[in-house]
């Protein structure tokens, strides 16, 4: 293995300090057997214990998990849906307008967003519950599912649905059978965006969740408000693990992936 | 270079000259337009059943937008195409009974090469063994039968191009239409592919319309070969008459190799031979028009390589006599092509078999030599 240089060294010790050192922190503080947050009084876990025994903490993170993966789920539909049609449409009416709108949720400032979603529910009546946060995270996200499937769209080589259509598909058929499990990666990883936008949204859905549901993100902050609580520390701690778990199982799998196509590539060139 | 197939079957097959005949494929004055580039311009010609019908062109001609036409990912911007009479323009490419193979092969990526071919089987709800069945014969018919559980990634380009013809002929589709289907064979492979997709024509009487650069190819399988340029097929006729009977310079230099002489005709003698003055105090080379042409017409000359003669001595009661020196010499194993400069500056090409080992031949470089050919050898070309 090459060794760095000094100045590789310092930048990347610098980079992942300012990366991870929070974190760090919070992580050390969450077992901490202070109530002060910020005094080191020894290692415990009693906060985790806390943690599991505090409903309302796990009724919010109840909610949030099933607000993610309902509205990433039906984001990943129709965001696929409307990515499909801007690429594949040809050039029917409107279409520039359409496709600059689908973006703007991008650009537009979430308390926007979240604000013109409340005056909809008022407006309609809905009783804000998981219903109206479902409904709103689907809106915002939707339009990045459908930023990632579109750039896969457009470098996929149209001939293959044709190749499709000419050896008696119909239109459908050919989409289910040869461009879905194309473009699966890119749905895939449009349905995680979703997801993770989904969970750690606060702006958006505290204007859209009512007294009947919670999210943890709206949770966190108003405990926080009150003051940090090691509890929080484990909470975050927690969550942390998590997502490390989940990123590690993620490259794992698609290092699996690789490894196993070189594997198939290399017997295949020996037969 | 391979054998020639045998060109004259007992029962001449040319439907295209029987007036009874009805055409499976019709193109009216079909007119392809891309913004303001025109791709086909006003073409009109008929394919009729259990035909093989090349397309030959530069790229860019517009074979392959033809092509598409006929698959139904292209509408004619003007004109109609017909197929057994009814105008297809509304038919969608799925119900139409046509098979594409892509020029960009476009195989499907995530399956495998058995899957690949079992795709259109599967699409008509046929039962399970007689799928695999097929899939098995269109696997040993492109020799890939050890490759059937790869995916097209796993394989080689040569590879691919085989899966995506047997892909196309799985369906034995009334016409097919192949888009450079041997492109990336080695010469033992294509000749021999070649002589499948005349047997598997022959035997399911299926309808080709085949794209090719490789104009033996077209030679070799093709009942009419139609020679394309900016979207308008220049000449249309069979092989033998394509390259034997060229109607026009671009036919005549785009198939083959040819001698090309630019002149001014004047008639000869009653038997409707030509005088053509190609240059100041050289003697005219006498030619035979297939239309009478009249006085003064400017016209070209074309003869092709193998049928100018060469020799050392000076041809004694011959035609068409020219003297020049060897400059290049091509050799091409059965063949060589001398080129032979004359004192003009002009020149020529001389093609002649190689029956003696090289050697022990007769001509080499800077070697004085004589050419000549029969009158009857060239063509008189006024377009
Ligand atoms: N979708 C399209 N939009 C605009 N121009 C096109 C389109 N498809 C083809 N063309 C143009 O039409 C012309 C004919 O294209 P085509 O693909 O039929 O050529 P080709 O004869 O098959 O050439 P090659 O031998 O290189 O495959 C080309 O100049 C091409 O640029
Ligand atoms: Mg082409």
């Amino acid at each position: 293995m090459r060794r760095l240089t000094w100045f590789n060294t310092v930048s990347l010790t610098i980079g992942f300090a300012f990366l991870y050192i929070p974190m760090l922190i919070l992580i050390i503080f969450s077992f901490n057997e202070s109530k002060l947050v910020t005094v080191w009084a020894g290692f415990s876990t009693k906060w985790y214990g806390e943690l599991i025994r505090n409903e309302a903490f796990l009724d919010a993170a109840w909610v949030t998990l099933r607000v993610a993966v309902l509205s990433s789920t039906v984001a990943t539909v129709l965001g696929t849906m409307a990515a499909y049609v801007m690429v594949r449409g040809g050039r029917f009416f409107g279409r520039t307008l359409f496709s600059g709108m689908i973006y703007a949720p991008l650009v537009m400032p979430e308390v926007i967003t979240g604000l013109s979603l409340l005056l909809l529910f008022i407006a309609i009546g809905l009783d804000r519950g998981i219903i109206t946060i479902v409904l709103a995270h689907t809106t915002f996200s939707m339009c990045y599912v459908s930023v990632v499937v579109s750039s896969r769209l457009v470098s996929f080589d149209r001939s293959v649905e044709e190749a499709a259509l000419d050896l008696g598909c119909t239109p459908f058929q050919a989409f289910r059978l040869v461009t879905l499990p194309i473009i699966l990666p890119a749905v895939a990883s449009g349905w995680l965006l979703a997801f993770t936008l989904s969970l750690d949204d606060l702006v958006i859905a505290s204007f859209t969740a009512g007294p009947s549901a919670t999210t943890l993100p709206i949770k966190i902050f108003s405990s926080v408000r009150l003051g940090v609580s090691p509890e929080i520390n484990a909470l975050s701690t927690i969550m942390i693990a998590i997502v490390a778990v989940g990123v590690i199982v993620a490259s794992l799998m698609s290092k699996n992936a690789i490894a196993r196509q070189a594997r198939e590539e290399k017997a295949a060139a020996q037969t | 270079m391979s054998d020639p197939a045998p060109t004259s079957r007992p029962d001449v097959f040319a439907p295209w000259n029987d007036p009874n005949q009805r055409p499976l494929i019709q193109f009216q004055n079909v007119t392809k337009r891309f913004g303001d580039f025109t791709a086909i311009d006003d073409l009109t010609v008929d394919i009729y059943a259990r035909e093989f019908f090349a397309l030959l062109g530069p790229s860019g001609c517009g074979k392959t937008t033809l092509m598409r036409m006929l698959a139904g990912f292209e509408t004619p911007t003007e004109g109609y195409i017909l197929l057994d009479g009814q105008d297809i323009g509304p038919v969608p490419p799925n119900k139409r009974a046509v098979n594409m193979m892509f020029q960009s092969y476009a195989l499907f990526p995530h399956l495998t090469v058995a899957e690949n071919i079992a795709f259109g089987l599967k699409r008509d709800n046929l039962p399970k063994d007689q799928i695999a069945a097929r899939v098995d014969e269109m696997l040993r018919l492109v020799q890939l039968q050890k490759f059937a559980a790869r995916k097209p990634h796993q394989i080689s380009g040569g590879q691919r191009q085989r899966v995506a013809l047997a892909r196309s002929l799985a369906k034995a589709p009334k016409l097919l239409l192949l888009d450079e289907p041997l492109g990336a064979l080695d010469k033992k492979l294509r000749t021999d592919t070649q002589f499948e997709l005349m047997e598997i024509q022959e035997k399911t009487g299926t309808t080709f319309v085949i794209v090719t650069h490789d104009q033996e190819e077209a030679m070799t399988v093709a009942s009419r070969v139609a020679v394309m340029d900016h979207g308008k097929m220049i000449q249309v006729d069979t092989p033998d008459r394509i390259y034997e009977t060229p109607k026009s310079v671009y036919v005549a230099d785009f198939i083959g190799d040819v001698n090309l002489v630019e002149g001014v005709a004047t008639s000869h003698q009653k038997d409707g031979k030509v005088q053509i003055h190609w240059a100041e105090g050289k003697e005219p080379i006498i030619g035979t028009p297939m239309q009478p042409i009249a006085d003064g017409t400017r016209c070209t000359f074309a003869i092709r390589p193998e049928k100018v003669h060469i020799s050392k001595e000076h041809p004694e009661g011959k035609t068409n006599i020219m003297q020049g020196k060897i400059i290049d010499i091509a050799y091409l194993g059965n063949l060589s092509t001398y080129h032979v400069q004359i004192p003009t500056g002009e020149i020529f090409k001389a093609q002649s078999a190689n029956t003696r080992r090289i050697e022990r031949r007769k001509f080499t470089w800077e070697d004085n030599v004589w050419l000549w050919w029969s009158e009857t050898a060239g063509v008189v070309l006024t377009e």
